[in-house]
């Protein structure tokens, strides 16, 4: 046993040491935009911002969705295939409308709207995998992943799709007041969860069915279908950003997005989000995100050699992973 | 008898969080003796089994093994002294084959590659010493359970054990499973090993030991030799004197309460043909051992397991409960029986793990939770509930044991149920936390609801109940009525428990 004394020191000790793993984020990225403001001009001008934003959509719509599925206690491993087939899905069905006549002036809203609806089923039939045949999310959404790649290929015939009509360019390139609809988008959806988890029914079942399925279901919770529905989410997520890089290029081929599974993961955990699930918060994901692009910006604006990047991003979601473990040791 | 004896046993003492688990235990036991523990569910028998193999360490007094003392801080250092335990549930590697469990750490090996014909030599050895037949070669998960058991004796018998902890090596085998796995500590008693039989089959201990040891609430009642004991000298020690005013006063029951809760011709995994009706405002107390079905019924009547047969009726009408959900809407709540892994979020707020159950009673359009109103009735819970701190941000994590009970208990009374199942309620909480739940079940009960009580200590029932019905091998087995007074009879429903009548009418079991 210690002494009173020092056991007291050890508290205080601890609650700082606590306070750093909980919000270190938040101090992490004020610390990066003090450093990078310091070293160069370009940094921090309203124009390299929005870009940032605006670079940051992709991964971003990706993790704040896979933070809803962390939280609930699983993986999803497909969202960059996800990402591929519903550009292409997108792409097929906007240039294929767009040469009957009395289709054209609606195929760019039909395309982006069919990408939207094949991400989210896709991402559903994850849920399907995951609750009803009783895989393991890690595996039932690698394979699941590597499936939707196949049929992306098998649809293209490995050829890229290309969209000529102009308008299509729109929902990706267009902006309000000078700031692209895609930072709207993204943050928009990162306000949205952020509500739904933590205002509504579904967002504490969320938690509920991270944290303690059976507990859940002994509480009348239907925790196969809240894990379904956030999977939804995420297929809905990663078919929205293969949508706005289809749009953005008047593009999609199959084999985009590949990686974007992970790093979006990462993202969730550098933001602080436990990926042993029942815990986190969207806030957090976005922070994560910001992080991810603040390096690659600045280091692009310093001009430090690529590889570096990927060096230091690693070891930061190496450390994020640690300090997750180092918490749950402690509770 | 003035040998040393193999086991020495001085003023051990343990506790865990709040619970005193052993209390001044003095016990020796002989070389070469079966020695049974029996007890209530609670009373200490497993944990000084584990104190002996080295799995708990005691806060105070003194181990001795052959006379030596010893500080063991791992049930490795106890296999060194020749000590292993067979549990309840069997330990195994499902998938390896018999000779690779027998010989389980104890593999021959020459530069790391294993030597199979030595090992299934050493096998061949062991085989004969026990004269099991059992192919080296087999999967031990196809094997039946008690050859799954042959295994593990084994296994205890290649690591050189003198002694043998047993904890309730026969609750998960059949009747003639049970009857070869007895056969089986006799031989090994025969080939000279010491066995501590931890059991709550009376007969069994009564035909197979030698020494029994009775306890108590973590305290030995008494040691004596199997040939002075009887199951009904057995179940009064281990009864003792109970604690009656730990209980609030019972509120008579009204002879014209409806039945609110009906279960006709239930037949469901594990449990055959059971009938129940519940009164409103009637508490009915659920008896029997571990495994005897309580929880089964409690699960399966809640939603929560699957049936095959039967009718429900919640106030004369009969309902479908074929979920948790179906169970709630329908009124019927149960308290499940662990709080961690079955009750409570225990990394959310307090706040979320009382509303859970019953979200849509505060949610407005569009699922979107009415702050407000969630507000108000957590504040009026946590006060009835006496929740310290009454803070419901509070991570559930942070909170005692006994607080913890409270919130889980809280989680079920945000409205009001028709039915309240609750699964050992005072699992695991000290003296304060047991009084206020005593009185939040006596509670509900006058206010109309109907309880089913599930305990494994029969003083609670006793304490509380206005009926208790008893199970044994997933049927319901006797039904008892308080007499004028009130009063239950802990001595009837205990000996309906363990089976002592049928014990008494067809002999002692070998």
């Amino acid at each position: 046993m210690t002494q009173p004394v020092s056991a007291g020191r050890e508290r205080s000790a601890r609650s700082i040491s606590a306070f750093l793993l909980d919000y270190g984020i938040i101090i992490a990225v004020f610390l990066l935009y003090i450093v990078l403001s310091l070293q160069t001009d370009a940094f921090f001008s309203i124009r390299n911002q929005l870009n940032i934003l605006d670079q940051a959509h992709q991964i971003g719509l990706i993790a704040v969705a896979a933070t809803v599925v962390i939280i609930a206690g699983g993986f999803d491993l497909s969202t960059g295939a996800i990402f591929a087939m519903s550009g292409v899905v997108a792409a097929m069905v906007a240039r294929d409308l767009g040469a009957h006549e009395e289709f054209a002036a609606a195929a760019p809203w039909l395309g982006w709207g069919a990408g939207l609806v094949a991400g989210t089923l896709l991402g559903l039939l994850n849920g399907v995998l995951v609750t009803f045949f009783r895989i393991n999310t890690f595996v039932a959404t690698l394979s699941s992943g590597i499936v939707f790649r196949g049929f992306a290929l098998l649809i293209t015939e490995a050829e890229m799709v290309r969209v000529s009509d102009r308008a299509f360019r729109e929902l990706a390139r267009g902006n309000i007041l000078d700031v692209r609809h895609t930072v709207f988008i993204w943050l928009g959806f990162a306000l949205a969860l952020s509500f739904i988890l933590f205002r509504t029914r579904f967002g504490r079942y969320v938690f509920a069915a991270g944290d303690n399925p059976e507990a859940a279901r002994l509480s009348g919770i239907n925790v196969n279908l809240v894990r379904t529905i956030t999977f939804g989410i995420s297929g809905l997520a990663a078919g929205m950003a293969g949508v706005l890089s289809a749009s953005k290029f008047l593009k999609a081929q199959n084999d985009a997005g590949q990686g974007l599974e992970l790093i979006s993961i990462a993202a969730v955990v550098i933001g602080g989000t436990s990926i042993m699930g029942g815990e986190g918060a969207v806030w957090r994901t976005v922070l994560g995100v910001m992080l991810l692009r603040l390096i690659e910006n600045g280091f692009n604006l310093m001009n430090v050699e690529p590889f570096y990047q990927d060096i230091f991003q690693g070891l930061i979601i190496l450390l994020a992973v640690a300090l997750d473990a180092l918490r749950h040791r402690r509770s | 008898m003035t040998t040393t004896p193999l086991v020495e046993v001085r003023k051990v003492s343990l506790s865990f969080v709040a619970v005193q688990a052993l209390q001044d235990i003095d016990l020796s036991i002989n070389q070469g003796d079966i020695h049974a523990l029996v007890g209530e569910n609670g009373a200490g028998k497993s944990t000084l089994g584990k104190i002996v193999a080295g799995v708990e360490r005691p806060d105070e007094g003194q181990l001795l093994i052959n006379g030596e003392e010893r500080h063991y801080t791992h049930p490795r250092d106890a296999l060194r002294d020749g000590i292993t335990t067979i549990t309840q549930e069997i330990a195994l590697l499902n998938n390896q084959s018999v000779l690779h469990n027998v010989l389980l750490g104890q593999e021959i090996c020459r530069a790391g590659v294993l030597q199979r014909r030595r090992m299934l030599a050493e096998f061949q050895r062991l085989v004969e010493l026990t004269g099991f037949s059992l192919d080296p070669d087999e999967t031990v998960g196809r094997l039946h359970m008690a050859d799954q058991r042959k295994v593990e004796v084994l296994q205890a018998v290649a690591r050189d054990s003198r002694l043998i902890i047993m904890d309730e090596p026969t609750a998960m085998l059949a009747d003639d499973e049970t009857r070869v796995f007895l056969e089986i500590v006799r031989n090994l008693k025969s080939s000279g090993h010491t066995i501590i039989y931890i059991s709550h089959f009376l007969e069994e201990v009564l035909a197979l030991a030698d020494m029994v040891t009775v306890m108590r609430n973590g305290r030995i009642v008494r040691t004596a030799p199997t040939a002075a004991e009887t199951t009904h000298t057995l179940v009064e020690a281990m009864l003792g004197r109970s604690m009656l005013e730990m209980y609030p006063p019972r509120q008579p029951r009204k002879a014209d309460a409806p039945v609110v809760f009906e279960v006709r011709g239930l037949q469901a995994p594990g449990l055959s043909h059971i009938d129940l009706q519940l009164r409103a405002g009637e508490i009915t107390g659920l008896a029997g051992l571990v495994g005897s079905g309580r929880s089964r019924l409690a699960r399966t009547l809640f939603g929560a397991l699957e049936k095959d047969a039967g009718e429900i009726l919640v106030r004369g009408e009969a309902v479908q409960l074929n979920s948790t959900t179906d169970a709630i809407r329908a009124g019927v709540f149960m308290l499940p029986e662990s709080r961690k892994e079955q009750g409570l979020l225990l990394k959310q707020s307090i706040r979320s793990n009382l509303s859970l159950p019953h979200m849509s009673r505060i949610v407005g359009r569009g699922g979107v939770i009415r702050r407000t109103r969630e507000s108000a009735r957590i504040g009026q819970l946590l006060e009835m509930l006496n929740v310290v701190p009454p803070e419901p941000r509070l991570i559930v994590n942070r909170l005692s044991g006994g607080n913890q009970q409270k919130v889980l208990f809280g989680k079920w009374l945000f409205h009001q149920p028709t039915v309240f199942i609750v699964d050992e309620p005072t699992r695991g909480v000290d003296i304060g936390a047991r009084r206020s739940i005593y009185e939040l079940v006596a509670e509900l009960a006058e206010q109309g609801v109907a309880i089913l009580l599930i305990s494994s200590e029969i003083e609670e029932i006793v304490g509380l109940a206005h009926r208790a019905l008893v199970m044994r091998l997933g049927n319901i087995v006797a039904g008892f009525e308080a007499d004028e007074d009130g009063r239950l009879d802990e001595k009837e429903i205990m000996r309906a428990a363990f089976g002592a009548e049928e014990a008494e009418t067809e002999g002692v079991r070998t």
